[in-house]
């Protein structure tokens, strides 16, 4: 088969050469230009399967690196920022990723492993923006896509939001962040507490200050963590207030089949904390019933031999907002079903009117009350439009996405929120092969739906009484109910 | 005030007044200059121009300005070498700065300057920082050996850097111990050979208790660390795993992911009896389900690496169906693994519910996953037979729905279920045959013709369905047409009256009106058959088919257990091992799975893993006479029909039966093909047998040992004298080895030339090529009087330390005695080490020759053998040489053969035989072009002995 020739080796300066005085925007509209290479797609085979040929070998003589660059592309294929950790890599690369990206039917469908014939490409996709790493040779690929999750959770956490335009108004501490994170493709400082040590987040005080004094927005000094056997929390800090919120969060995932029972539900469980403590504070949870945990993630700071032999949670918590601990509750254990739909939809051939009907009501709530109850449903491609009428809240179907959505609010168990009415089909279409899936949203406020319940917070190695709380909610995950 | 105003720009050129800002006396406005440079090189503008402006700041107090421009050398100093240098000085002094933030930061920028000239430079302050007291800066140190190595391999070596990076590894900050293993990977990955990783009890101690302090990314390098290392036995390696198995609860998903690999490498080695064994596959399920509730991407590569995991342990995942059931909104890509995942765990138990999912997702819009969810249908009536039936009907109710693409595939995959279990189904062909209008697709339209012409038979109209897709023949796909031809044939083989115009014309059609090779022959074919003898063309046309099994869609076994090993890795998303995608100058590591301690090649079979102690604690007589006689059934039955160590080993406990008492009359009758001159063999062991007295029997037996092991055991050479008397006090060495049923040994003569008694022999081998170790100790059991010789087997094993030799087949020995250390070295023959399960199947054959590169394939010639293809193909399976296939082309033998090494090397031979000329040519492809050298004397030693 022929070869891709054309192809510009890594490392060429082309990037960087292009006519003096473009701005920013001839820059975008050059990187999403067909390069010199409109040539035909690695592995065009299926999406992810495995590509049929030309696959990437990793340039010889060169070393392994982990992560080599990175480029930042919004939804519209403009590359908006690059960062190399090694040698520059031709953005040209990225040829292969549009390419991908135009195969793929959604955004979220682009494919997370892109070979290239000398890369390879990972990608993430979050607030719409791609994050995609160049590798070059054989590297661990959930490494490099965790450490791109972990820029993005850096990028909220300094910004409050990740988007395009912050990112770009942030674009030197931006990419003052990305060097601190990554030294030669190894990550260097990925805690949050580390790195603000470093690098200072923007703040509009600060941003002012800095103006009028002179001084920066760097840290001079070694961050005190980076290296104790506590890298997560500095020392020194100081509160006035001493207070540990923590918060248990279940999100139920189900599929419930037409008649009304269950397929497979599990429950994804976090213990999200923010604590603000004094000195180096040692604490203890415990939990009236550990048994549910028997599949559970742990931020680095819990002793596991504790939890192993004890199964208490014992750990010095980093400061500020951190996740103490993920768990998983498994399809195998019986999850309670806080809510169903009865629904009764059918659709007729385009002559007469389809039925649509729903209707949501509580389940096994532990007498919670169930709200912020949000129905959306794909109608088939054939629907034209819907004439429903409400019991309670408001609803919208998008005649162009096929996109119906009904906003419930909270669910009275005396009277049951419904919706009603009839769907009309475009002329001359006949009456769809499949039914909509419909995907419900709720959440319920001191309830997790599993039973977990924490038995006490204790802390030691300070003096001073902190302020503690413990919060439960539930939350529908990827609840969906088929019809 | 946001950096987005480092981005507006003035029509006058912006270079031009970025210069005059950075050559400003402010230090604000240099800063801010500073900012804007770098703000216009993250969009990929060039302002290289700026070079020695930017560079002139680099002096300065301020931390920030000082890391910005920082951040532009790494960026231009390749292209602006020489202006690089002038910032060399700065970074020296930075490296003696008392804040070792900044002297870490100068030490990481100046190894990321890619610059030649600059990497001089940068020796003695990194050979400092190496040792400096703060660990902060010791970290940056180390990683920035990689950097250099990266630039300048010669220069690290030569520097001593390597062994500075080694020491690091006992430091005593489990951060700097992270980075050191990471940096050692880094440089080892591009020097598979150097051996720089030496992994041994102590430093796996010190790695394993680093483990628990480091970072999560440094538990990574760590972890695929750990997976190199071999454990020495069973002991060792369920603590290593007791240790590891913390890391499956941690936050990071490649963390677990890592741990996985490690933990199924280390299983390897434990024995399934064990209460441990079953322990840690249970801990195995939950981190690998939770990966699921990742991120997408984060679940795709786990989904992946799951695929693997199922195959090789289904057990772990068995009751974890439901996970894997598809959401709507799950991205495509994860989508289409969890289904395939679905049909790897589907079994009786499950089946039901999973058809009822797969029928749900038949009804689905994404049309990709609608038809993989049809064909997942199929493969699961393929695979679970009790649901065959069951899986029929759901696809005739999908039939029903008349979707077009959805009948298409349900057509398709009916075909397979057809040819899984003929004249089960066959009355749905009327259901198909309604739909034969509205197929479209080629795949589709030949697998209804393939249907239409395997039940001619029982189709009324079967002429008239094919003769309506012979109309438009031309239009069609080579495959459609090509089935066509068959079908066409097929029928009128069946139904000869009516239809002989039917077959002139498809023939005609196919012989003279198409351009198309394969038709053409395939045309020419049948009409020379179907002219000169019918009954052939009967028996060749209709043959039974082989069925098809679910195994189609399995990794290869031994590629499974390589792929296994690389768990985790870009090799295990796309299932393909990295010697495949990264070409042979860089020399890949085959890793392979640790054998179970305790049980020789056949680790599966029951029979054969009594636990505990090391294989060569074993050989007591009798076993040894049953292996030897298994391995003489084996060779008179002729190739083994399917897998081979299933084979092997079910001889194996035939033989064993032999011995014992009754069974003989069967067994004699099971090897009645058998070649007669070695049928004496076993009807003397069989203590039943007519006039062999029962005294002598066992005397017999010992002495049939021999004989039968030179015939069924690998070509031995004859003893040469390796270590001289004069070189070594005394003492002569010589020996030789050899090869039988699996196992390795040395066979050595010691003789005493000295005038004094010798004794405490031991004997050690240096780090070999291929990990060849001494399976026991030297055992000379009374003192070596002088002139007197002793004959000793020392078996071997290969899972001794591995370093590649030059030759290859280099080995270095040191035996000791009362009296000195003798030091040797001797070539081993590389046949020795070619183990019993070499046989690739035919299909795994062509697709491996093809997959190989040819420059990967060497010539050799072999002369002056005058044996015939077959003479020298039995005697090249005696050294187990299989031939896949043979082929004779032109008057020339053509024979296929695969080998197998103790590493998991393979390697693919084509040997030509010319009946009149006695020199062969010896073609080998192998993934390690340089062992080819070795086979090829191998091929030599056994052909011309």
């Amino acid at each position: 088969m022929a070869e891709r020739a054309a192809r510009p080796g890594p490392g060429t300066a082309e990037v960087f050469v292009r006519a003096p005085g473009a701005g920013l925007a001839a820059a975008a509209l050059r990187a999403r230009g067909a390069g010199p290479t409109g040539a035909g797609p690695v592995g065009g085979r299926g999406l992810c399967g495995e590509p049929a040929r030309g696959f990437a070998p990793p340039q010889p003589g060169l070393a392994a690196a982990m992560i080599h660059s990175l480029f930042l592309i919004n939804a519209s294929g403009d590359i908006f920022l690059e960062k190399h950790w090694k040698s520059v890599v031709s953005r040209s690369v990225c040829d292969y990723f549009f390419e991908a990206q135009e195969r793929a039917s959604e955004a979220e469908n682009v494919p997370p492993v892109i070979p290239t014939p000398h890369h390879y490409l990972l990608s993430v996709y979050r607030h719409k923006i791609f994050f995609v790493a160049v590798i070059q040779s054989e590297v661990p690929p959930l490494f490099v896509i965790e450490f791109l999750h972990r820029v993005v959770d850096t990028f909220q956490d300094y910004f409050g939001v990740c988007s395009e335009v912050i990112i770009k108004d942030n674009v030197v501490v931006v990419y003052e962040v990305l060097e601190e994170m990554l030294d030669n493709g190894f990550p260097l400082a990925t805690e949050s507490n580390i790195l603000k040590e470093l690098i200072k987040p923007p703040t509009i005080l600060r941003t002012v200050v800095n103006t009028i004094t002179g001084s920066t927005n760097v840290g001079d000094q070694l961050p005190t963590g980076q290296l104790s056997v506590v890298p997560w929390r500095r020392t020194g800090v100081k509160y006035t207030n001493n207070e540990a919120y923590f918060d248990v969060i279940e999100e139920i995932d189900a599929i419930i089949d037409k008649s009304g029972s269950t397929i497979t539900a599990e429950i994804q469980g976090v213990i999200d904390a923010c604590v603000k403590l004094t000195g180096m504070p040692d604490l203890t949870l415990s939990f009236m019933n550990p048994r549910l945990l028997d599949d559970v993630s742990f931020h680095p700071c819990v002793r596991f031999k504790r939890w192993e032999s004890e199964r208490i949670l014992s750990f010095i918590p980093p400061d500020g907002n951190f996740r103490l601990l993920s768990y998983h509750v498994s399809a195998q254990n019986l999850v309670a079903i806080p809510v169903y739909v009865k629904h009764n939809i059918s659709f007729r051939d385009s002559s007469s009117l389809g039925r649509f009907e729903i209707t949501v009501g509580p389940k096994q709530t532990m007498g919670k009350t169930v709200e912020g109850v949000m129905v959306t449903s794909q109608m088939p491609k054939s629907v034209l439009n819907m004439t429903l009428t409400p019991s309670q809240g408001t609803h919208v179907f998008d005649p162009v996405t096929k996109l119906l959505s009904w906003d419930v609010g909270k669910i009275n168990p005396q009277k049951l929120p419904s919706l009603k009415g009839s769907v009309s089909l475009q002329a001359g279409t006949s009456k769809p092969d499949e039914n909509p899936t419909i995907n419900l949203q709720f959440k319920i406020q001191q309830l997790a739906i599993s039973g977990l319940k924490v038995n006490r917070l204790d802390m030691y190695g300070e003096k001073y009484k902190p302020f503690k709380g413990i919060k439960y909610m539930t939350k529908a995950g990827k609840f969906q109910v088929r019809t | 005030m946001t950096d987005s105003k480092y981005f507006t720009t003035t029509k006058k050129g912006e270079i031009f007044e970025l210069k005059a800002e950075l050559n400003s006396d402010k230090k604000e406005k240099k800063k801010e200059a500073v900012k804007k440079v770098i703000a216009s090189m993250t969009v990929g503008k060039d302002v290289s121009a700026l070079f020695p402006d930017v560079v002139n700041c680099m002096q300065t107090d301020n931390l920030e300005l000082k890391k910005l421009v920082y951040l532009y050398l790494m960026n231009y100093a390749k292209s602006q070498p020489d202006m690089a240098i002038m910032a060399v000085n700065t970074f020296v002094k930075d490296c003696e700065d008392p804040n070792p933030l900044i002297r870490a930061l100068a030490v990481r920028t100046m190894g990321c300057i890619r610059v030649d000239k600059i990497t001089e430079y940068l020796c003695e302050p990194l050979r400092k920082c190496l040792k400096d007291e703060d660990p902060y800066v010791r970290k940056t140190a180390a990683v920035c050996v990689a950097k250099l190595h990266d630039i300048n391999a010669q220069l690290v070596e030569d520097q001593g850097f390597l062994d500075t990076l080694k020491d690091l590894i006992s430091d005593s900050n489990p951060m700097v111990v992270a980075n050191a293993v990471a940096a050692l990977s880094e440089i080892a990955e591009s020097h598979p050979s150097s051996n720089l990783l030496d992994l041994n009890p102590q430093s796996i101690n010190k790695l394993l208790t680093a483990l628990n302090e480091c970072t999560e990314w440094g538990q990574i390098f760590i972890l695929d660390c750990l997976a190199n290392y071999m454990p020495k036995d069973d002991r060792e390696a369920q603590s290593i795993c007791e240790r590891v198995t913390p890391r499956l609860s941690h936050a990071n998903s490649a963390v677990v992911l890592s741990a996985v690999k490690v933990l199924m490498k280390f299983m390897e080695m434990l024995s399934k009896d064990l209460d441990y064994y079953g322990t840690l596959l249970k801990k195995l399920a939950p981190p690998l389900v939770t990966l699921l509730s990742a991120e997408p991407e984060l679940q795709y590569v786990a989904l992946r690496n799951i695929n693997l995991i199922v195959q090789k342990r289904p057990e772990i995942l068995k009751h974890e169906m439901k996970v894997f059931f598809v959401k709507y909104n799950d991205p495509i890509y994860v989508k289409l693994e969890k289904l395939d995942i679905m049909i790897r765990l589907a079994s009786q138990a499950n089946i039901a519910q999973v058809l009822a999912e797969l029928k749900e997702y038949a009804t689905e819009v994404d049309v990709d996953f609608v038809r993989k969810a049809v064909r997942a249908i199929g493969r699961c009536a393929i695979k679970v037979e009790q649901s065959a039936e069951r899986c029929v009907s759901t696809l005739l109710d999908l039939i029903q729905t008349k979707v077009n693409y959805v009948v298409q595939e349900a057509i398709v995959v009916i075909k397979d279920i057809f040819r899984k279990y003929p004249n089960k189904y066959e009355s749905v062909i009327a259901t198909l045959c309604e739909n034969l209008d509205s197929l479209d697709e080629p795949e589709a339209r030949a697998a209804m013709i393939w249907i239409v012409g395997e039940y001619a038979e029982r189709i009324d109209n079967a002429d008239e369905l094919l003769e309506s897709f012979l109309e438009g023949f031309h239009d069609e796909s080579t495959q459609v047409q090509l089935q066509l031809l068959t079908a066409i044939v097929k029928l009128f083989l069946k139904k000869p009256t009516e239809t002989q115009e039917l077959v002139q014309q498809v023939l005609s059609l196919a012989t003279q009106d198409s351009d198309n090779p394969d038709l053409r022959d395939r045309g020419y074919i049948y009409w020379r058959l179907l002219s000169t003898d019918p009954v052939a063309a009967k028996e060749v046309v209709l043959a039974e088919k082989p069925l098809i099994s679910e195994e189609t869609d399995l990794i290869e076994p031994t590629l499974l257990d390589e792929l296994i090993c690389y768990i985790g890795t870009l090799a295990s998303v796309y299932h393909k091992p990295p010697s495949a995608f990264v070409e042979g100058s860089r020399g890949v590591v085959h890793k392979s799975l640790p054998p179970r301690t305790g049980s020789s090649e056949s680790a599966e079979s029951p029979d054969t893993a009594p636990s505990g102690g090391p294989a060569a604690d074993q050989p007591s007589v009798i076993p040894t006479q049953g292996d030897l006689l298994g391995d003489l059934l084996n060779l008179d039955l002729g190739p083994p029909v399917s897998g081979p160590p299933m084979a092997t080993s079910a001889v194996q406990m035939g033989a064993v039966d032999l011995l014992g008492d009754s069974l003989m009359g069967d067994e004699s009758e099971g090897m009645g093909g058998s070649g007669g001159s070695f049928t004496p063999a076993p009807s003397t062991t069989a203590p039943t047998n007519v006039g062999a007295p029962l005294g002598s029997g066992l005397g017999d037996l010992f002495d049939l040992t021999g004989g039968v092991g030179t015939l069924s055991g690998s070509y031995v050479a004859p003893k040469t004298v390796w270590l001289p008397a004069m070189k070594a006090k005394g003492l002569e060495i010589s020996g030789t080895f050899s090869r039988q049923v699996g196992s390795i040994s040395m066979d050595l003569v010691l003789t005493n030339k000295a005038l004094q008694v010798m004794s405490d022999f031991a004997i050690q081998f240096n780090r070999n090529s291929f990990g060849l170790a001494p399976a026991a100790p030297l055992q000379v059991h009374a003192p070596l009087a002088p002139n007197q010789s002793v004959e000793i087997t020392l078996p071997l094993n290969t899972v001794g330390s591995v370093m590649k030799m030059e030759p290859l087949n280099n080995l270095q020995v040191a035996v000791k005695n009362n009296i000195d250390v003798f030091y040797f070295s001797t070539l081993y023959p590389l046949h020795i080490l070619f183990v019993e399960d070499g046989k690739m199947e035919r299909q795994m054959f062509l697709a491996t020759w093809k997959d190989i590169p040819n420059e990967n394939e060497t010539q050799f010639q072999i002369k002056d053998c005058s044996l015939n293809a077959d003479a020298v193909s039995s005697k090249l399976q005696g050294s187990n040489i299989f031939t896949i296939a043979k082929r004779n082309v032109e008057g020339q033998d053509m024979l296929y053969q695969s080998l197998k090494l103790t590493n998991g090397i393979w390697v693919l031979a084509e040997l030509r035989i010319q009946p009149s000329n006695p020199s062969f040519t010896l073609s080998l492809k192998c993934r390690a072009p340089e062992v080819s050298q070795y086979i090829y004397q191998a091929y030599e030693t056994i052909l011309k002995n």
